[in-house]
C-alpha cells in the first residue's frame, strides 16, 4: 500500500517581512520552489542612509497583498492548494515583521491552513536546501548579513547550535558604514565589492579582529575604528585616499576573519560540509575565500545564489518545510518578536 | 448586507460583526495588550459563538487611521489577510468618524480626541442632522488649543470622548467657553460595531476598495520623513 504522507507534496506559502524587503514564496516540499516574489524598497531607504523602521513598515502593507497573489499566480496555484502558510516572525524590525504576522494569521484563519512561525536566521540558512538538493544536516553554516552575523552548527533539521555571534556590528554593518565614510553610500556591500576590484587588498594592513574568551565570537567595530582612524589620518597628513584600495584591504580583513573562524570551527567539530548564507554571502571575494579554504581541507561547500542570499521568503518557506514535518504550529495569538534567539 | 468589522487604531482592540443594521456580536477589549496577540483569538472566539461562516460575509470594515501606527497597520494587516482569503472587498472607515458615531443623534456638538502624544490629538468635529452624521471639521491631527479654540468658535454645547479625554481635561477645564460633558463608559472609547455601521452608510456611497490597495491613513508622515523636510525647509530658507 502506498503511504499516502510520504507520496503527498507538502505545498507552503511563506511571507517574510522582517526588514525593507516585503517578500512571498510558493515552495513544494522546503526545496522545489514555484515561486519566489520579493519587493525591494531599497531606494526609499537611500536617501536616509539606512533602514527606516517606520517607512519600511508602511511600505510593507501596501506591497504585502499584491506580493502574495503575485507568489500564488507564478506558481499557478490558489490557496485551495496551499497546505501551510509560513511566517517570518523574528528577529527583525517589529513594525516589520507584525505587518506579515498579522497578515500570514488572518490567511490562515480565514481558510483553515496550518500556520508556522520561522526564524528569521533559520531561514537563512535553510536557503542552501533549495539549490543544493544533496545538502542535510549536520554541517556548519555561517550567516552574514547587514544585521546578523552567526557561526552555526546544523545538528538537524530544526536543531541548531550557536558557536559564535558578532560582539558588536554585524559583517554587513560594518560594509555599510565603511561605505559611507568613503563615500560610496548605501547599501555598503555592493559597492565596496564592486570597487575593491580596482584596489589593492594588501595595501593597507587593517586589523583582524580577535575576541578575547569567545573563539567563534567576532568583532566588527574595532575595524571599522581602524578604517575611519586611517581616513583622519589621511586627511591630517593631507595624503589622497585610494577608495578602491581602502575598500579592498576592508574587504579582505573581513573575508580574512570570517575565513579564519569557519576553518577553525571546521577542524574543532570534525564537519564535513560548510555553508554560508545571508546578504554578505553574495559578497564574491567571500565566496571564492571560503570556497578555497574549503577545497584545501576537503571540506565540501555550499552557498545559494545571490537572490537566495538576500532577503526573501523561499528560503521561509524550506525552513517551514522542516518545521511542518516536525509538527510546530503557531497559534493565532503568533507575536513578531524582534529579538527572538535561534532554537527557541 | 453581512460586515465583519475590526478597530485597533488605540488601546481599544475590537472585532463586531452585522448584518443589515443589526449587531450580531461584538467583542472588545480595552486593555495595555498588543493588538498582534489578542485580535485575532478575539475574532476567532466570536466567530466559533456566533458559529459564523466566514464566506458569507460581504465586507470587512476597517478602522482605517488615525491612530498608533503599529496598531492600524495590525488592523489593516488582519484586514488585507481576511479580504485576500475571502476575495472581499473593505471599506475604509476614518476612525475619529467612526468614534463621533458612538454618540449618533445627540443634538450637541460631538468632539473625538485621541491623544496623538506631543501636545497633539486626532480630533474632528461632528453634528447629527436628520439621523445623519455631518462633518464640520474632518478628522486630522492638531494642537489641543486649536481644537478647543474651534469648539468655542462653534458656539454650542459639546460633548468629548476618546482616549484623549483624561490626557487633556485639565486644558479643557480651562479652556473651553462652552458648555460641555465627558461621554460615558459606555460610548467613551472606539468600538467595532461604531465602525460596521458607519461602513454600512458609507458603503451605500460606494466607499469601498480592494483589500490590495487598502493602506491605512496616518495623517502624519514618519518622524524621518518629517525631519528630512524640516532640514529642506531650513535649507531653501538659507
Amino acid at each position: 500500500m502506498i503511504n499516502q504522507n510520504t507520496e503527498k507534496e507538502i505545498k507552503i506559502l511563506a511571507i517574510e517581512s522582517s526588514c525593507d524587503e516585503t517578500a512571498a514564496a510558493v515552495v513544494v516540499n522546503g526545496r522545489d520552489v514555484r515561486s519566489n516574489v520579493i519587493s525591494s524598497q531599497i531606494d526609499l531607504h537611500t536617501l536616509y542612509g539606512g533602514v527606516v523602521p517606520e517607512i519600511a513598515s508602511r511600505k510593507h502593507i501596501e506591497k504585502i497583498n499584491q506580493v502574495i497573489e503575485e507568489a500564488l499566480s507564478k506558481a499557478e496555484m490558489t490557496l485551495d492548494d496551499i497546505d501551510a502558510i509560513a511566517v517570518t516572525y523574528g528577529p527583525g524590525l517589529v513594525g516589520a515583521l507584525l505587518v506579515g504576522v498579522a497578515e500570514a494569521k488572518a490567511i490562515s484563519f480565514a481558510r483553515n491552513i496550518p500556520l508556522i512561525g520561522v526564524h528569521h536566521i533559520e531561514g537563512h540558512i535553510s536557503a542552501n536546501y533549495i539549490e543544493n538538493k544533496d545538502l542535510e544536516p549536520p554541517f556548519l553554516c555561517l550567516v552574514v548579513s547587514g544585521g546578523h552575523t552567526h557561526l552555526v552548527r546544523v545538528a538537524d533539521y530544526g536543531k541548531y547550535e550557536i558557536l559564535g555571534r558578532t560582539r558588536d556590528d554585524a559583517a554587513g554593518e560594518a560594509f555599510d558604514k565603511v561605505a559611507r565614510a568613503i563615500g560610496l553610500g548605501y547599501p555598503g556591500g555592493p559597492k565596496i565589492e564592486k570597487i575593491s576590484h580596482e584596489g589593492n587588498p594588501d595595501a593597507i594592513a587593517f586589523p583582524r579582529a580577535k575576541v578575547g574568551d569567545g573563539v567563534y565570537d567576532f568583532s566588527f567595530s574595532g575595524l571599522k575604528s581602524a578604517v575611519l582612524n586611517y581616513l583622519n589620518g589621511c586627511k591630517m597628513k593631507d595624503i589622497e585616499i585610494n577608495q578602491a584600495d581602502v575598500a579592498a584591504s576592508f574587504q579582505k580583513s573581513v573575508t580574512d576573519v570570517l575565513v579564519e573562524h569557519a576553518m577553525h570551527a571546521i577542524d574543532e567539530y570534525q564537519m564535513d560540509k560548510f555553508a554560508i548564507a545571508g546578504g554578505v554571502a553574495s559578497n564574491a571575494t567571500l565566496r571564492k575565500a571560503m570556497e578555497e579554504a574549503c577545497a584545501k581541507k576537503g571540506v565540501k561547500f555550499y552557498h545559494p545564489s545571490p537572490i537566495l542570499c538576500t532577503d526573501n521568503a523561499a528560503m521561509i518557506g524550506a525552513a517551514g518545510y522542516y518545521d511542518y514535518l516536525a509538527g510546530k504550529r503557531a497559534g493565532l495569538d503568533l507575536n513578531a518578536v524582534p529579538n527572538l534567539k535561534l532554537g527557541e | 448586507m453581512k460586515i465583519l468589522a475590526i478597530e485597533s487604531s488605540g488601546l481599544v482592540a475590537s472585532v463586531a460583526v452585522s448584518q443589515n443594521n443589526i449587531l450580531l456580536g461584538e467583542y472588545t477589549t480595552n486593555q495595555k495588550k498588543t493588538h498582534s496577540q489578542t485580535l485575532l483569538p478575539m475574532l476567532d472566539e466570536l466567530a466559533k459563538r456566533l458559529e459564523l461562516d466566514l464566506k458569507t460575509i460581504d465586507a470587512i470594515a476597517v478602522s482605517m487611521g488615525p491612530g498608533s501606527f503599529t496598531g492600524l497597520r495590525i488592523g489593516s494587516a488582519t484586514a488585507k489577510g481576511l479580504g485576500l482569503a475571502l476575495d472581499k472587498p473593505i471599506i475604509p472607515v476614518p476612525t475619529v468618524d467612526a468614534l463621533a458615531f458612538n454618540l449618533w443623534g445627540t443634538d450637541k456638538l460631538v468632539c473625538p480626541l485621541m491623544d496623538a502624544r506631543r501636545q497633539q490629538a486626532y480630533t474632528g468635529l461632528y453634528t447629527f442632522e436628520n439621523g445623519k452624521l455631518h462633518t464640520v471639521v474632518p478628522q486630522c491631527a492638531v494642537d489641543i488649543s486649536e481644537v478647543v479654540a474651534e469648539v468655542n468658535k462653534q458656539g454650542r454645547e459639546v460633548i468629548f470622548l476618546g482616549d484623549g479625554v483624561p490626557v487633556f481635561t485639565d486644558y479643557i477645564k480651562e479652556h473651553v467657553q462652552v458648555p460641555y460633558t465627558f461621554a460615558p463608559a459606555t460610548c467613551h472609547i472606539q468600538r467595532a460595531t461604531s465602525v460596521a455601521a458607519l461602513a454600512e452608510v458609507l458603503y451605500e456611497k460606494g466607499v469601498v476598495e480592494s483589500a490590495r490597495e487598502h493602506k491605512p491613513e496616518y495623517l502624519r508622515l514618519s518622524q524621518a520623513e518629517r525631519e528630512l523636510q524640516e532640514k529642506e525647509r531650513d535649507f531653501k530658507i538659507c
